[in-house]
Protein backbone atom coordinates (compact mmCIF):
# COMPACT_ATOMS: atom_id res chain seq x y z
CA UNK A 1 0.00 0.00 0.00
CA UNK A 2 1.48 3.77 -0.72
CA UNK A 3 1.10 6.67 0.79
CA UNK A 4 -1.63 7.82 -1.25
CA UNK A 5 -3.62 4.94 -0.67
CA UNK A 6 -3.21 4.86 2.81
CA UNK A 7 -4.48 8.56 2.87
CA UNK A 8 -7.34 8.01 0.65
CA UNK A 9 -8.82 5.12 2.90
CA UNK A 10 -8.52 7.55 5.59
CA UNK A 11 -10.89 9.75 4.02
CA UNK A 12 -12.97 7.34 2.49
CA UNK A 13 -13.64 5.98 6.05
CA UNK A 14 -14.74 9.25 7.05
CA UNK A 15 -17.32 9.91 4.60
CA UNK A 16 -18.66 6.60 5.05
CA UNK A 17 -18.80 6.87 9.41
CA UNK A 18 -20.58 10.89 8.42
CA UNK A 19 -22.29 10.32 5.39
CA UNK A 20 -22.92 6.59 4.28
CA UNK A 21 -24.86 3.16 4.18
CA UNK A 22 -24.99 -0.44 3.72
CA UNK A 23 -26.28 -1.14 0.47
CA UNK A 24 -27.00 -4.83 -0.89
CA UNK A 25 -27.24 -5.46 -4.17
CA UNK A 26 -29.35 -8.61 -3.61
CA UNK A 27 -29.05 -10.89 -6.82
CA UNK A 28 -25.53 -11.90 -5.87
CA UNK A 29 -26.61 -12.24 -2.15
CA UNK A 30 -26.97 -16.29 -1.22
CA UNK A 31 -28.69 -15.79 2.36
CA UNK A 32 -25.20 -17.67 3.95
CA UNK A 33 -25.50 -15.15 6.86
CA UNK A 34 -21.89 -13.99 7.16
CA UNK A 35 -22.77 -10.10 7.50
CA UNK A 36 -25.50 -10.78 10.12
CA UNK A 37 -22.91 -12.99 11.76
CA UNK A 38 -20.17 -10.67 12.09
CA UNK A 39 -22.09 -7.51 13.26
CA UNK A 40 -21.11 -6.36 16.34
CA UNK A 41 -24.73 -5.16 16.92
CA UNK A 42 -26.16 -7.84 16.05
CA UNK A 43 -28.31 -5.81 12.86
CA UNK A 44 -30.46 -8.84 10.65
CA UNK A 45 -27.95 -7.57 7.82
CA UNK A 46 -28.95 -10.38 5.73
CA UNK A 47 -32.59 -9.73 5.71
CA UNK A 48 -31.89 -6.35 4.78
CA UNK A 49 -30.57 -7.83 1.57
CA UNK A 50 -33.73 -10.41 1.01
CA UNK A 51 -35.69 -7.72 0.77
CA UNK A 52 -33.21 -5.61 -1.03
CA UNK A 53 -33.34 -2.54 1.52
CA UNK A 54 -30.59 -0.26 2.31
CA UNK A 55 -29.70 -0.91 6.26
CA UNK A 56 -31.23 2.23 7.18
CA UNK A 57 -31.08 0.88 11.35
CA UNK A 58 -30.40 4.10 13.55
CA UNK A 59 -27.56 1.85 15.46
CA UNK A 60 -25.15 0.63 12.75
CA UNK A 61 -21.91 1.66 13.01
CA UNK A 62 -21.05 1.55 9.23
CA UNK A 63 -18.11 -0.06 10.74
CA UNK A 64 -17.67 -2.14 7.31
CA UNK A 65 -17.30 -5.74 9.16
CA UNK A 66 -20.52 -7.01 6.97
CA UNK A 67 -19.00 -5.51 3.61
CA UNK A 68 -15.74 -6.81 3.79
CA UNK A 69 -16.67 -10.19 5.12
CA UNK A 70 -19.41 -10.87 2.91
CA UNK A 71 -17.72 -13.68 0.30
CA UNK A 72 -20.13 -12.28 -2.84
CA UNK A 73 -19.38 -8.85 -2.84
CA UNK A 74 -23.18 -7.84 -2.05
CA UNK A 75 -22.59 -5.30 0.05
CA UNK A 76 -20.90 -1.52 -0.44
CA UNK A 77 -21.24 1.68 1.15
CA UNK A 78 -23.26 4.11 -0.65
CA UNK A 79 -23.15 8.02 0.20
CA UNK A 80 -26.17 9.69 1.14
CA UNK A 81 -26.16 13.61 1.19
CA UNK A 82 -27.40 14.59 4.60
CA UNK A 83 -27.91 17.92 3.29
CA UNK A 84 -30.54 16.59 0.81
CA UNK A 85 -33.53 18.69 0.68
CA UNK A 86 -32.03 21.56 3.10
CA UNK A 87 -31.35 23.78 -0.53
CA UNK B 1 -60.08 -20.43 0.42
CA UNK B 2 -57.30 -21.74 -2.24
CA UNK B 3 -54.84 -24.53 -1.00
CA UNK B 4 -51.40 -24.15 -2.20
CA UNK B 5 -49.02 -26.99 -1.79
CA UNK B 6 -45.08 -26.23 -2.56
CA UNK B 7 -43.22 -29.41 -2.47
CA UNK B 8 -39.52 -28.59 -1.54
CA UNK B 9 -38.00 -26.33 1.17
CA UNK B 10 -35.58 -24.42 -1.01
CA UNK B 11 -35.27 -20.74 -1.66
CA UNK B 12 -37.63 -21.27 -4.88
CA UNK B 13 -40.32 -22.62 -2.51
CA UNK B 14 -40.10 -20.33 0.22
CA UNK B 15 -40.33 -17.54 -2.62
CA UNK B 16 -43.08 -18.87 -4.25
CA UNK B 17 -45.26 -19.02 -0.94
CA UNK B 18 -43.91 -15.36 -0.47
CA UNK B 19 -45.48 -14.49 -3.75
CA UNK B 20 -48.97 -16.04 -3.20
CA UNK B 21 -48.98 -14.50 0.40
CA UNK B 22 -48.44 -11.27 -0.86
CA UNK B 23 -51.64 -11.71 -3.69
CA UNK B 24 -53.78 -13.74 -1.22
CA UNK B 25 -53.73 -12.87 2.03
CA UNK B 26 -56.52 -15.55 2.92
CA UNK B 27 -54.36 -18.51 1.29
CA UNK B 28 -53.77 -21.73 3.11
CA UNK B 29 -50.07 -22.56 1.84
CA UNK B 30 -48.52 -25.78 2.57
CA UNK B 31 -44.94 -26.79 2.48
CA UNK B 32 -43.83 -30.44 2.17
CA UNK B 33 -40.32 -31.35 2.31
CA UNK B 34 -38.31 -34.33 2.93
CA UNK B 35 -35.17 -32.66 4.31
CA UNK B 36 -35.30 -32.49 8.10
CA UNK B 37 -33.60 -29.12 8.22
CA UNK B 38 -36.15 -27.30 6.19
CA UNK B 39 -35.29 -23.71 4.71
CA UNK B 40 -31.48 -23.01 4.81
CA UNK B 41 -28.69 -21.76 2.59
CA UNK B 42 -27.82 -24.34 0.78
CA UNK B 43 -25.32 -22.04 -0.94
CA UNK B 44 -23.63 -20.75 2.76
CA UNK B 45 -22.93 -24.66 3.63
CA UNK B 46 -19.26 -23.97 1.58
CA UNK B 47 -18.78 -20.99 4.45
CA UNK B 48 -19.75 -23.70 7.58
CA UNK B 49 -17.43 -26.11 5.65
CA UNK B 50 -14.81 -23.57 6.36
CA UNK B 51 -15.63 -22.06 9.99
CA UNK B 52 -17.00 -18.65 8.74
CA UNK B 53 -20.37 -19.55 9.83
CA UNK B 54 -21.90 -21.61 12.65
CA UNK B 55 -24.07 -23.99 11.11
CA UNK B 56 -27.00 -22.81 12.94
CA UNK B 57 -26.62 -19.08 11.30
CA UNK B 58 -27.70 -20.90 7.61
CA UNK B 59 -31.53 -20.89 8.52
CA UNK B 60 -31.89 -17.30 7.14
CA UNK B 61 -34.83 -16.86 7.50
CA UNK B 62 -36.15 -14.39 10.73
CA UNK B 63 -39.05 -15.81 12.82
CA UNK B 64 -40.75 -12.84 11.90
CA UNK B 65 -40.84 -13.51 8.72
CA UNK B 66 -42.48 -17.19 8.86
CA UNK B 67 -45.30 -15.45 11.06
CA UNK B 68 -45.95 -13.28 7.98
CA UNK B 69 -45.46 -15.91 5.85
CA UNK B 70 -48.47 -17.88 7.91
CA UNK B 71 -47.28 -21.44 6.18
CA UNK B 72 -47.66 -24.77 7.44
CA UNK B 73 -44.09 -26.95 6.99
CA UNK B 74 -44.82 -30.84 6.70
CA UNK B 75 -42.40 -33.47 6.63
CA UNK B 76 -42.67 -36.26 4.31
CA UNK B 77 -41.76 -37.88 1.08
CA UNK B 78 -44.19 -37.24 -1.62
CA UNK B 79 -44.41 -40.34 -3.93
CA UNK B 80 -46.93 -39.85 -6.83
CA UNK B 81 -49.21 -36.86 -7.83
CA UNK B 82 -52.97 -37.81 -8.56
CA UNK B 83 -53.64 -35.22 -11.19
CA UNK B 84 -57.37 -36.00 -12.04
CA UNK B 85 -57.82 -35.41 -7.85
CA UNK B 86 -55.75 -32.81 -7.46
CA UNK B 87 -53.98 -34.60 -4.68
CA UNK B 88 -50.41 -35.24 -3.53
CA UNK B 89 -49.92 -39.08 -2.18
CA UNK B 90 -46.96 -38.87 0.94
CA UNK B 91 -44.88 -41.60 1.99
CA UNK B 92 -46.86 -44.19 -0.37
CA UNK B 93 -50.45 -43.19 1.09
CA UNK B 94 -49.83 -43.10 4.96
CA UNK B 95 -51.40 -39.72 4.20
CA UNK B 96 -52.87 -37.62 1.28
CA UNK B 97 -52.71 -33.64 0.65
CA UNK B 98 -55.36 -31.95 -1.81
CA UNK B 99 -54.15 -28.78 -3.47
CA UNK B 100 -55.99 -26.48 -5.52
CA UNK B 101 -52.15 -25.19 -6.94
CA UNK B 102 -49.05 -27.22 -6.89
CA UNK B 103 -45.80 -26.33 -6.90
CA UNK B 104 -43.02 -28.70 -7.51
CA UNK B 105 -39.89 -27.06 -6.32
CA UNK B 106 -37.87 -30.67 -5.27
CA UNK B 107 -34.02 -29.39 -6.40
CA UNK B 108 -31.67 -31.99 -7.65
CA UNK B 109 -28.81 -34.05 -5.87
CA UNK B 110 -25.60 -35.18 -6.47
CA UNK B 111 -24.04 -37.34 -8.67
CA UNK B 112 -21.76 -39.84 -7.29
CA UNK B 113 -19.17 -41.65 -9.95
CA UNK B 114 -19.97 -44.82 -10.88
CA UNK B 115 -16.76 -47.26 -9.57
CA UNK B 116 -16.13 -50.05 -7.16
CA UNK B 117 -16.34 -48.86 -3.63
CA UNK B 118 -18.70 -46.03 -4.06
CA UNK B 119 -20.37 -47.49 -1.10
CA UNK B 120 -18.02 -46.94 1.48
CA UNK B 121 -18.05 -44.87 4.67
CA UNK B 122 -15.88 -42.21 3.98
CA UNK B 123 -17.16 -41.33 0.56
CA UNK B 124 -18.67 -37.90 0.74
CA UNK B 125 -20.90 -35.44 -1.17
CA UNK B 126 -21.81 -31.74 -0.42
CA UNK B 127 -25.83 -31.49 -1.01
CA UNK B 128 -27.10 -30.93 2.28
CA UNK B 129 -27.15 -29.77 5.84
CA UNK B 130 -26.41 -32.89 6.68
CA UNK B 131 -23.69 -33.81 4.27
CA UNK B 132 -21.81 -30.74 5.52
CA UNK B 133 -22.09 -31.90 9.44
CA UNK B 134 -21.28 -35.41 8.02
CA UNK B 135 -17.60 -33.94 6.78
CA UNK B 136 -16.91 -32.01 9.64
CA UNK B 137 -16.99 -34.88 11.81
CA UNK B 138 -15.43 -37.12 9.70
CA UNK B 139 -12.52 -34.71 8.98
CA UNK B 140 -11.77 -34.97 12.47
CA UNK B 141 -10.41 -38.12 12.75
CA UNK B 142 -9.09 -38.33 9.10
CA UNK B 143 -5.68 -37.19 7.52
CA UNK B 144 -5.80 -37.26 4.11
CA UNK B 145 -9.00 -36.23 1.63
CA UNK B 146 -8.61 -37.07 -2.42
CA UNK B 147 -11.06 -34.45 -4.20
CA UNK B 148 -12.82 -35.58 -7.41
CA UNK B 149 -14.73 -33.38 -9.95
CA UNK B 150 -14.87 -29.60 -10.87
CA UNK B 151 -17.04 -26.81 -10.86
CA UNK B 152 -17.65 -24.78 -7.54
CA UNK B 153 -18.38 -27.71 -5.39
CA UNK B 154 -15.27 -29.76 -6.27
CA UNK B 155 -13.65 -26.71 -4.89
CA UNK B 156 -15.66 -25.81 -1.69
CA UNK B 157 -15.03 -29.30 -0.76
CA UNK B 158 -11.22 -28.86 -1.07
CA UNK B 159 -11.29 -25.68 0.61
CA UNK B 160 -13.68 -26.80 3.39
CA UNK B 161 -11.25 -30.19 3.78
CA UNK B 162 -8.34 -27.96 3.97
CA UNK B 163 -9.90 -25.85 6.68
CA UNK B 164 -10.78 -28.80 8.69
CA UNK B 165 -6.97 -29.92 8.98
CA UNK B 166 -7.34 -32.48 5.96
CA UNK B 167 -4.37 -32.60 3.45
CA UNK B 168 -6.18 -32.89 0.36
CA UNK B 169 -5.34 -33.82 -3.38
CA UNK B 170 -7.43 -33.07 -5.99
CA UNK B 171 -7.36 -34.70 -9.36
CA UNK B 172 -8.55 -33.57 -12.31
CA UNK B 173 -9.12 -35.57 -15.71
CA UNK B 174 -8.44 -33.05 -17.62
CA UNK B 175 -5.06 -30.49 -17.58
CA UNK B 176 -6.97 -27.29 -15.96
CA UNK B 177 -9.67 -26.31 -13.88
CA UNK B 178 -12.95 -25.57 -14.50
CA UNK B 179 -12.49 -25.50 -18.65
CA UNK B 180 -15.88 -25.06 -19.84
CA UNK B 181 -16.27 -21.87 -17.98
CA UNK B 182 -13.13 -20.74 -16.91
CA UNK B 183 -10.91 -19.48 -19.80
CA UNK B 184 -6.68 -21.10 -19.27
CA UNK B 185 -5.16 -17.99 -17.37
CA UNK B 186 -8.52 -17.81 -15.19
CA UNK B 187 -8.02 -21.60 -14.63
CA UNK B 188 -4.34 -21.30 -13.83
CA UNK B 189 -4.80 -18.10 -11.46
CA UNK B 190 -7.47 -20.78 -9.32
CA UNK B 191 -5.24 -23.41 -9.71
CA UNK B 192 -1.95 -20.92 -8.33
CA UNK B 193 -4.06 -20.12 -4.94
CA UNK B 194 -5.12 -23.72 -4.58
CA UNK B 195 -1.83 -24.67 -4.40
CA UNK B 196 -1.02 -21.81 -2.20
CA UNK B 197 -3.72 -23.44 0.09
CA UNK B 198 -1.35 -26.65 0.27
CA UNK B 199 -3.84 -28.08 -1.91
CA UNK B 200 -1.86 -31.03 -4.29
CA UNK B 201 -3.14 -31.08 -7.71
CA UNK B 202 -2.66 -33.83 -10.26
CA UNK B 203 -4.02 -33.88 -13.43
CA UNK B 204 -5.12 -36.39 -16.25
CA UNK B 205 -6.13 -38.10 -13.65
CA UNK B 206 -8.99 -40.42 -13.40
CA UNK B 207 -10.66 -42.52 -10.66
CA UNK B 208 -10.93 -46.13 -11.38
CA UNK B 209 -11.77 -48.09 -8.12
CA UNK B 210 -12.13 -46.52 -4.60
CA UNK B 211 -10.19 -48.87 -2.21
CA UNK B 212 -11.46 -49.73 1.51
CA UNK B 213 -10.86 -52.08 4.31
CA UNK B 214 -13.64 -52.89 6.82
CA UNK B 215 -15.90 -51.02 4.84
CA UNK B 216 -14.01 -48.03 4.93
CA UNK B 217 -12.07 -45.93 2.45
CA UNK B 218 -8.41 -46.08 3.02
CA UNK B 219 -7.25 -44.95 -0.47
CA UNK B 220 -8.27 -44.71 -4.55
CA UNK B 221 -6.67 -46.31 -7.32
CA UNK B 222 -6.21 -44.56 -10.38
CA UNK B 223 -7.50 -45.56 -14.55
CA UNK B 224 -3.29 -45.40 -14.42
CA UNK B 225 -3.10 -48.64 -12.26
CA UNK B 226 -1.76 -45.27 -9.55
CA UNK B 227 -2.36 -45.74 -5.71
CA UNK B 228 -3.37 -43.14 -3.47
CA UNK B 229 -3.79 -43.83 0.49
CA UNK B 230 -6.73 -41.44 1.97
CA UNK B 231 -9.58 -41.90 4.08
CA UNK B 232 -11.98 -39.37 2.82
CA UNK B 233 -12.99 -39.16 -1.10
CA UNK B 234 -14.95 -36.25 -2.09
CA UNK B 235 -17.08 -36.16 -5.26
CA UNK B 236 -18.56 -33.53 -6.63
CA UNK B 237 -18.64 -34.45 -10.43
CA UNK B 238 -22.38 -32.86 -11.45
CA UNK B 239 -25.84 -33.01 -10.31
CA UNK B 240 -29.20 -34.18 -11.51
CA UNK B 241 -32.49 -32.48 -11.24
CA UNK B 242 -35.14 -34.87 -8.57
CA UNK B 243 -37.61 -35.97 -11.25
CA UNK B 244 -38.69 -39.04 -9.52
CA UNK B 245 -42.13 -37.55 -8.50
CA UNK B 246 -42.22 -35.81 -11.70
CA UNK B 247 -42.00 -39.23 -13.95
CA UNK B 248 -44.36 -41.30 -11.64
CA UNK B 249 -47.05 -38.39 -12.20
CA UNK B 250 -47.47 -38.01 -16.01
CA UNK B 251 -45.23 -34.84 -15.97
CA UNK B 252 -43.46 -33.85 -19.08
CA UNK B 253 -39.29 -34.31 -18.45
CA UNK B 254 -36.64 -33.93 -20.36
CA UNK B 255 -33.56 -33.00 -18.11
CA UNK B 256 -35.59 -30.78 -15.95
CA UNK B 257 -39.45 -30.71 -15.46
CA UNK B 258 -40.47 -28.63 -18.85
CA UNK B 259 -41.66 -25.75 -17.99
CA UNK B 260 -43.60 -22.91 -19.94
CA UNK B 261 -43.06 -18.81 -19.57
CA UNK B 262 -45.66 -18.98 -16.73
CA UNK B 263 -43.40 -21.93 -14.93
CA UNK B 264 -46.66 -24.16 -15.71
CA UNK B 265 -45.61 -27.75 -16.42
CA UNK B 266 -47.70 -29.96 -19.18
CA UNK B 267 -50.84 -30.56 -16.61
CA UNK B 268 -52.90 -28.04 -15.21
CA UNK B 269 -52.44 -26.32 -11.51
CA UNK B 270 -48.98 -28.07 -11.33
CA UNK B 271 -46.13 -26.13 -12.01
CA UNK B 272 -42.24 -26.24 -11.11
CA UNK B 273 -39.23 -23.72 -9.91
CA UNK B 274 -35.53 -23.97 -9.18
CA UNK B 275 -33.17 -27.03 -10.09
CA UNK B 276 -35.42 -29.22 -10.82
CA UNK B 277 -37.42 -26.79 -13.90
CA UNK B 278 -36.08 -26.63 -17.10
CA UNK B 279 -37.83 -23.16 -17.80
CA UNK B 280 -38.09 -21.46 -21.48
CA UNK B 281 -35.80 -19.09 -22.03
CA UNK B 282 -38.35 -16.66 -24.30
CA UNK B 283 -35.02 -14.65 -25.77
CA UNK B 284 -33.60 -17.78 -27.53
CA UNK B 285 -36.71 -20.07 -27.18
CA UNK B 286 -34.84 -22.92 -25.53
CA UNK B 287 -35.47 -24.65 -22.31
CA UNK B 288 -32.47 -24.49 -20.07
CA UNK B 289 -31.81 -25.83 -16.60
CA UNK B 290 -29.99 -23.64 -14.00
CA UNK B 291 -28.90 -24.22 -10.98
CA UNK B 292 -27.98 -20.76 -9.44
CA UNK B 293 -29.73 -19.50 -6.22
CA UNK B 294 -30.90 -16.15 -7.76
CA UNK B 295 -32.89 -17.69 -10.73
CA UNK B 296 -34.38 -20.41 -8.28
CA UNK B 297 -35.54 -17.01 -6.26
CA UNK B 298 -36.88 -15.70 -9.35
CA UNK B 299 -38.86 -18.52 -10.94
CA UNK B 300 -40.12 -19.20 -7.35
CA UNK B 301 -41.43 -15.79 -7.12
CA UNK B 302 -42.70 -15.63 -10.83
CA UNK B 303 -44.65 -19.48 -10.50
CA UNK B 304 -46.37 -18.05 -7.01
CA UNK B 305 -47.37 -15.32 -8.60
CA UNK B 306 -49.24 -17.52 -11.53
CA UNK B 307 -50.66 -19.65 -8.60
CA UNK B 308 -51.88 -16.91 -7.34
CA UNK B 309 -54.09 -15.87 -10.59
CA UNK B 310 -51.43 -12.94 -11.51
CA UNK B 311 -50.32 -13.91 -14.88
CA UNK B 312 -46.85 -13.12 -15.02
CA UNK B 313 -43.83 -14.41 -17.76
CA UNK B 314 -40.99 -15.69 -16.28
CA UNK B 315 -38.32 -13.34 -17.98
CA UNK B 316 -34.52 -14.85 -17.39
CA UNK B 317 -31.90 -13.12 -16.74
CA UNK B 318 -28.60 -13.58 -18.23
CA UNK B 319 -27.06 -16.03 -16.39
CA UNK B 320 -25.23 -14.24 -12.97
CA UNK B 321 -23.40 -15.84 -10.56
CA UNK B 322 -20.59 -14.81 -7.70
CA UNK B 323 -18.57 -16.59 -6.09
CA UNK B 324 -15.45 -17.45 -4.44
CA UNK B 325 -13.25 -19.39 -5.72
CA UNK B 326 -9.77 -20.18 -3.85
CA UNK B 327 -10.40 -17.11 -1.57
CA UNK B 328 -11.27 -15.02 -5.03
CA UNK B 329 -14.49 -13.14 -5.21
CA UNK B 330 -15.54 -14.15 -9.10
CA UNK B 331 -18.67 -12.90 -10.86
CA UNK B 332 -19.67 -14.94 -14.15
CA UNK B 333 -21.76 -13.22 -16.00
CA UNK B 334 -24.01 -14.38 -19.79
CA UNK B 335 -21.98 -16.01 -21.92
CA UNK B 336 -18.27 -16.57 -21.36
CA UNK B 337 -17.02 -19.29 -23.81
CA UNK B 338 -17.39 -22.97 -24.96
CA UNK B 339 -14.76 -25.13 -24.39
CA UNK B 340 -15.03 -29.08 -21.98
CA UNK B 341 -14.63 -29.91 -18.78
CA UNK B 342 -14.22 -33.31 -17.95
CA UNK B 343 -14.29 -33.27 -15.06
CA UNK B 344 -18.53 -32.49 -14.73
CA UNK B 345 -21.32 -34.45 -16.47
CA UNK B 346 -24.22 -32.02 -17.74
CA UNK B 347 -24.55 -28.80 -15.42
CA UNK B 348 -22.52 -28.39 -12.15
CA UNK B 349 -24.07 -26.65 -9.16
CA UNK B 350 -23.66 -23.11 -9.21
CA UNK B 351 -23.95 -22.77 -12.79
CA UNK B 352 -26.02 -22.15 -15.86
CA UNK B 353 -25.76 -23.49 -19.29
CA UNK B 354 -25.99 -20.34 -20.88
CA UNK B 355 -22.29 -19.80 -19.92
CA UNK B 356 -21.32 -22.67 -22.86
CA UNK B 357 -23.52 -20.71 -25.26
CA UNK B 358 -20.56 -19.73 -27.50
CA UNK B 359 -21.25 -16.16 -28.47
CA UNK B 360 -20.23 -14.72 -31.83
CA UNK B 361 -17.79 -12.57 -29.71
CA UNK B 362 -14.09 -11.17 -28.99
CA UNK B 363 -12.31 -11.59 -25.99
CA UNK B 364 -10.76 -8.46 -24.67
CA UNK B 365 -9.05 -9.26 -21.42
CA UNK B 366 -7.44 -6.90 -19.06
CA UNK B 367 -6.07 -6.98 -15.65
CA UNK B 368 -3.15 -9.07 -13.60
CA UNK B 369 -3.16 -12.32 -11.40
CA UNK B 370 -5.42 -11.46 -8.68
CA UNK B 371 -7.70 -8.60 -10.29
CA UNK B 372 -9.19 -9.68 -13.77
CA UNK B 373 -10.75 -8.91 -15.98
CA UNK B 374 -12.52 -10.54 -19.44
CA UNK B 375 -15.44 -9.32 -21.59
CA UNK B 376 -16.66 -11.04 -24.18
CA UNK B 377 -17.54 -8.66 -26.38
CA UNK B 378 -19.90 -8.89 -29.22
CA UNK B 379 -20.88 -6.95 -32.92
CA UNK B 380 -23.33 -4.19 -30.90
CA UNK B 381 -23.67 -5.81 -27.34
CA UNK B 382 -21.05 -7.29 -24.10
CA UNK B 383 -22.33 -11.15 -24.50
CA UNK B 384 -20.50 -12.24 -21.12
CA UNK B 385 -18.15 -11.09 -18.42
CA UNK B 386 -15.81 -12.70 -16.23
CA UNK B 387 -14.76 -10.21 -12.99
CA UNK B 388 -12.00 -12.27 -10.79
CA UNK B 389 -10.56 -9.76 -7.60
CA UNK B 390 -11.86 -6.60 -7.49
CA UNK B 391 -15.87 -6.46 -8.13
CA UNK B 392 -16.80 -2.75 -8.42
CA UNK B 393 -17.16 -2.95 -12.08
CA UNK B 394 -19.27 -6.33 -12.20
CA UNK B 395 -22.53 -4.45 -10.83
CA UNK B 396 -22.15 -2.02 -13.68
CA UNK B 397 -21.42 -5.15 -16.27
CA UNK B 398 -24.21 -7.08 -15.16
CA UNK B 399 -26.25 -4.25 -15.89
CA UNK B 400 -24.94 -3.29 -19.41
CA UNK B 401 -25.25 -7.45 -20.02
CA UNK B 402 -28.63 -7.23 -18.69
CA UNK B 403 -30.06 -4.16 -20.42
CA UNK B 404 -28.30 -5.67 -23.87
CA UNK B 405 -27.23 -1.59 -23.98
CA UNK B 406 -25.58 -1.04 -27.76
CA UNK B 407 -21.45 -0.40 -26.90
CA UNK B 408 -20.56 0.42 -30.75
CA UNK B 409 -19.45 3.96 -29.43
CA UNK B 410 -16.69 2.39 -26.59
CA UNK B 411 -16.56 -0.79 -28.81
CA UNK B 412 -13.61 -0.03 -30.88
CA UNK B 413 -11.47 1.40 -27.66
CA UNK B 414 -12.39 -1.83 -25.59
CA UNK B 415 -10.71 -3.79 -28.29
CA UNK B 416 -7.43 -1.60 -28.49
CA UNK B 417 -4.41 -3.08 -27.62
CA UNK B 418 -3.55 -2.50 -23.95
CA UNK B 419 -7.03 -0.80 -23.35
CA UNK B 420 -8.08 0.46 -20.07
CA UNK B 421 -11.36 -1.49 -20.42
CA UNK B 422 -12.23 -0.64 -16.63
CA UNK B 423 -12.04 3.06 -17.15
CA UNK B 424 -13.26 2.92 -20.53
CA UNK B 425 -16.41 1.15 -19.23
CA UNK B 426 -17.25 3.31 -16.31
CA UNK B 427 -17.19 6.37 -18.55
CA UNK B 428 -19.69 5.07 -20.86
CA UNK B 429 -22.03 3.87 -17.93
CA UNK B 430 -21.79 7.31 -16.14
CA UNK B 431 -22.07 9.25 -19.25
CA UNK B 432 -25.80 6.73 -20.02
CA UNK B 433 -26.45 6.72 -16.10
CA UNK B 434 -27.15 10.66 -16.13
CA UNK B 435 -29.03 10.88 -19.30
CA UNK B 436 -30.98 7.79 -18.42
CA UNK B 437 -32.04 7.45 -15.21
CA UNK B 438 -34.26 4.18 -15.81
CA UNK B 439 -31.64 2.26 -16.25
CA UNK B 440 -31.18 2.01 -12.25
CA UNK B 441 -32.36 -1.79 -11.26
CA UNK B 442 -35.79 -2.12 -9.56
CA UNK B 443 -36.28 -5.38 -7.77
CA UNK B 444 -39.27 -7.53 -8.83
CA UNK B 445 -39.76 -8.74 -5.40
CA UNK B 446 -42.86 -6.14 -4.58
CA UNK B 447 -46.03 -7.20 -4.09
Amino acid sequence: MNLHSLFKRDVTRRTVLTAGQVVPDPIRCVQCGICSYSCPINIDVRQHAWLGKPIIDSHCLTCGECVARCPRGVLRFEQIDVFKGAD
Amino acid sequence: MNQYLIIGSGVASISAAEAIRSKDPEAQIKLLSDDRHGYYSRPGLAYYLTGEVPGDQLYSYPPQAYKLLNAKFLRGHATRILESDHVVEVDKGIFNIPYDKLLLAVGSYALKPVVPGIELQGVVKLDHLQDAKHIIALAKKSRKAVVVGGGITALELAEGLVANRVKVHYILRGDRYWGNVLDETESKIIEQRMKEDRISIQYHAELAEILGKNGKVVGIQLVSGEQIKCDIVAVAIGIKPRLELATASGITVDRGILTDEYMQTNLQDIYAAGDVAQSLDTASGKRVLDTLWDPAREQGWTAGLNMAGVKTPYRKSPAFNVTRLAGLTTTIIGQVGGGQDSDIYGIARGDSETWRDIPDAIVAQNGFNVNRLRLMVGEKHIMGAVVMGDQSLSTIIQRIIANQMDITPIRAKLLEQGATIADVLVKYWTELTLSNKELAPTSIYQS
